[in-house]
């Protein structure tokens, strides 16, 4: 199997406060990674390193084949991200936003056109080419962030707890989305605070004080820890944490 | 009279000629001592109900009563006896986590002391940090000093709009936990939430979708209503196995659900037999079918779907 991210003994220390601690792990090509962790754990630390905007303190780590130290500007090239704070410009329209980002990604002209028609349609937004992207509900807003996070074709894409607040079934929308993209080979790497979420994924970690404490398949985590659901596993590892806050 | 009593409450906003009906005449009733959630996603109207029912709206049209107090006429005896916490935080971050608690005592007329068993519990945990400016605290600190502000002064009623929203599961357990400790010292809750999972932990809940209640019940009623047998489905081949599922003309629902895909057939006649030969034509492998106990969230996707 390929792998997309490899992480050894990462590492990064603000003075003398170990953000992240000696994590290890690797994510596959295509695979659907649940990153998960309570608020301090260090999950937004590991992230940005990962995806070239920080600079680890030691350790080794690549995404995409490119090396975090020396690699950064390919690193950024080569993925899609997407948060549910940040995303989409509001004040651009539907169709000014994927050409924003297409532009940004360094897509051609043509393959921006070819892009744009491909989303409208796929997202059902026929007709709303023009409208300002404020004025669409909450759930459409996440899934054309998603589809624009991934409009260059990443070989990985990061979501930042990318689904809070909407309705159940914009919410599976959203994930039928992700199924489709990891099936086509883009690779998922997703922060979320639904641990019902936790189990749509291949494999799961879970952060506790900097370090990953559990990191394997949904179904044989709760085995391990005698649990009916992920909820419940990450409770047990979670309320060991000795840091606390955001 | 009932702590909250909410009858046919209409609420509109106009946006240059567009008019968005938030609420669209709702109506229910809040028992005593009661721990009574709102469920529903962003945009359901949620924020704009507990801004009626706190005096800080004046609704399109509808009566609403909060301890038996009119919500339009007597809008002073009513901010005299509620405690409220917004969703977004609205504490002074520029005063100490000590200074915001006195301030909201004050502008009460009471003092911390006064009311301090209230609130012992939750505030011994924020205690080491009192000479904190609010603006410096976590998520979940900020939310705890929130709560304690909203019942320095013993509300008869206490709004909590969103409590839980971005915050770890840890905390939202440990919220949830204080909550249970405060109704027994006999406190009305009205709690809202975009969190399905935590309808189990209220008495009675009212799920609401763009503006309209779609059923209020207790916890187990709401489950009880869902009549149709479901199916929790898996198999290697996930997605594929889906798309499947969901083409087959005789299927009724289908959502994923973590490792399971929950599916509804339209008849219910052999439905597990239908189930099996959609996984067996696909020739998906390790197969597993089981019939399942709805949850909140099917009962909410199969009410949104009426």
């Amino acid at each position: 199997m390929e792998k997309v991210i490899t992480a050894k003994d990462l590492t990064k220390k603000f003075g003398d406060f170990t953000a992240v601690d000696r994590i290890n792990f690797d994510v596959q090509k295509g695979e659907i990674f649940g990153f998960l962790g309570a608020n301090g754990a260090g999950k937004t630390t590991a992230m940005r390193m990962l995806c070239g905007l920080l600079l680890p303190t030691s350790g080794q780590a690549t995404v995409a084949g490119f090396d975090v130290y020396k690699q950064n500007e390919q690193i950024k090239q080569n993925i899609g991200y997407m948060s549910q704070k940040f995303s989409l410009y509001e004040d651009l329209t539907i169709t000014e936003n994927i050409r924003f980002y297409g532009g940004i990604y360094g897509l051609s002209n043509d393959r921006i056109k070819e892009k744009t028609a491909q989303l409208i349609k796929q997202l059902h937004l026929e007709g709303q080419e023009k409208t300002l992207v404020k004025a669409l509900p909450l759930g459409w807003k996440q899934k054309l962030a998603f589809s624009i996070a991934i409009v260059h074709e990443p070989a990985i894409v990061f979501l930042d707890e990318p689904t809070g607040g909407v309705d159940p079934i914009t919410r599976r929308e959203f994930w039928g989305l992700i199924y489709e993209a990891s099936a086509r080979g883009i690779t998922i790497f997703v922060t979320t605070h639904y641990m019902d979420e936790a189990e749509y994924c291949n494999r799961v970690s879970i952060m506790v004080d900097g370090r990953i404490d559990a990191l394997d398949t949904p179904a044989n985590l709760k085995k391990d820890y005698s649990a009916d659901s992920m909820d419940e596993v990450f409770l047990h590892l979670a309320r060991k944490a000795v840091r606390t806050g955001d | 009279m009932k702590p909250v009593v909410v009858e046919n409450i209409v609420q509109k906003y106009r946006i240059k000629k567009t008019v968005v009906d938030a609420l669209k005449g709702i109506s229910f009733t809040v028992e005593k001592g009661e721990l009574f959630g709102i469920i529903g996603p962003d945009g359901a109207g949620k924020t704009s109900l507990f801004r009626i029912l706190t005096t800080l709206l004046l609704a399109e049209s509808g009566n609403a009563w909060v301890d038996g107090f009119d919500v339009v006429k007597d809008y002073k005896e009513i901010r005299n006896r509620i405690g409220y916490m917004p969703g977004k935080f609205s504490l002074y971050q520029d005063l100490s986590v000590q200074e915001n608690l006195e301030f909201f005592a004050t502008i009460f007329n009471t003092s911390i002391e006064e009311n301090y068993d209230l609130i012992k519990d939750i505030y011994q945990q924020i205690e080491p940090f009192k000479d904190r400016k609010a603006g410096a605290l976590s998520g979940g600190m900020k939310q705890k000093l929130a709560l304690c502000c909203a019942l320095i002064h013993k509300p008869s009623v206490l709004f909590l709009d969103e409590p839980t929203t971005g915050v770890d599961a840890v905390s939202r357990k440990e919220f949830w936990e204080m909550l249970h400790r405060l109704k027994e010292q006999g406190i009305t809750i009205l709690v809202s939430t975009a969190y399905m999972d935590e309808a189990s932990l209220c008495d009675r809940v009212a799920l609401i979708q763009k503006g309209e209640i779609l059923s209020i019940n207790t916890p187990d009623g709401i489950i009880g209503q869902f009549e149709k047998p479901l199916w929790a489905i898996k198999a290697k081949e996930m997605y594929p196995l889906m798309n499947a599922i969901k083409d087959d003309p005789e299927v009724e629902s289908c959502y994923p659900f973590g490792q399971y895909h929950h599916v509804v057939f339209k008849t219910q006649e052999n439905s597990k037999q239908k189930l099996e030969n959609i996984a067996r034509a696909g020739h998906y492998t390790n197969v597993e079918i089981e019939a399942i106990k709805p949850n909140i969230e099917d009962c909410f996707m199969a009410l949104m779907e009426d």
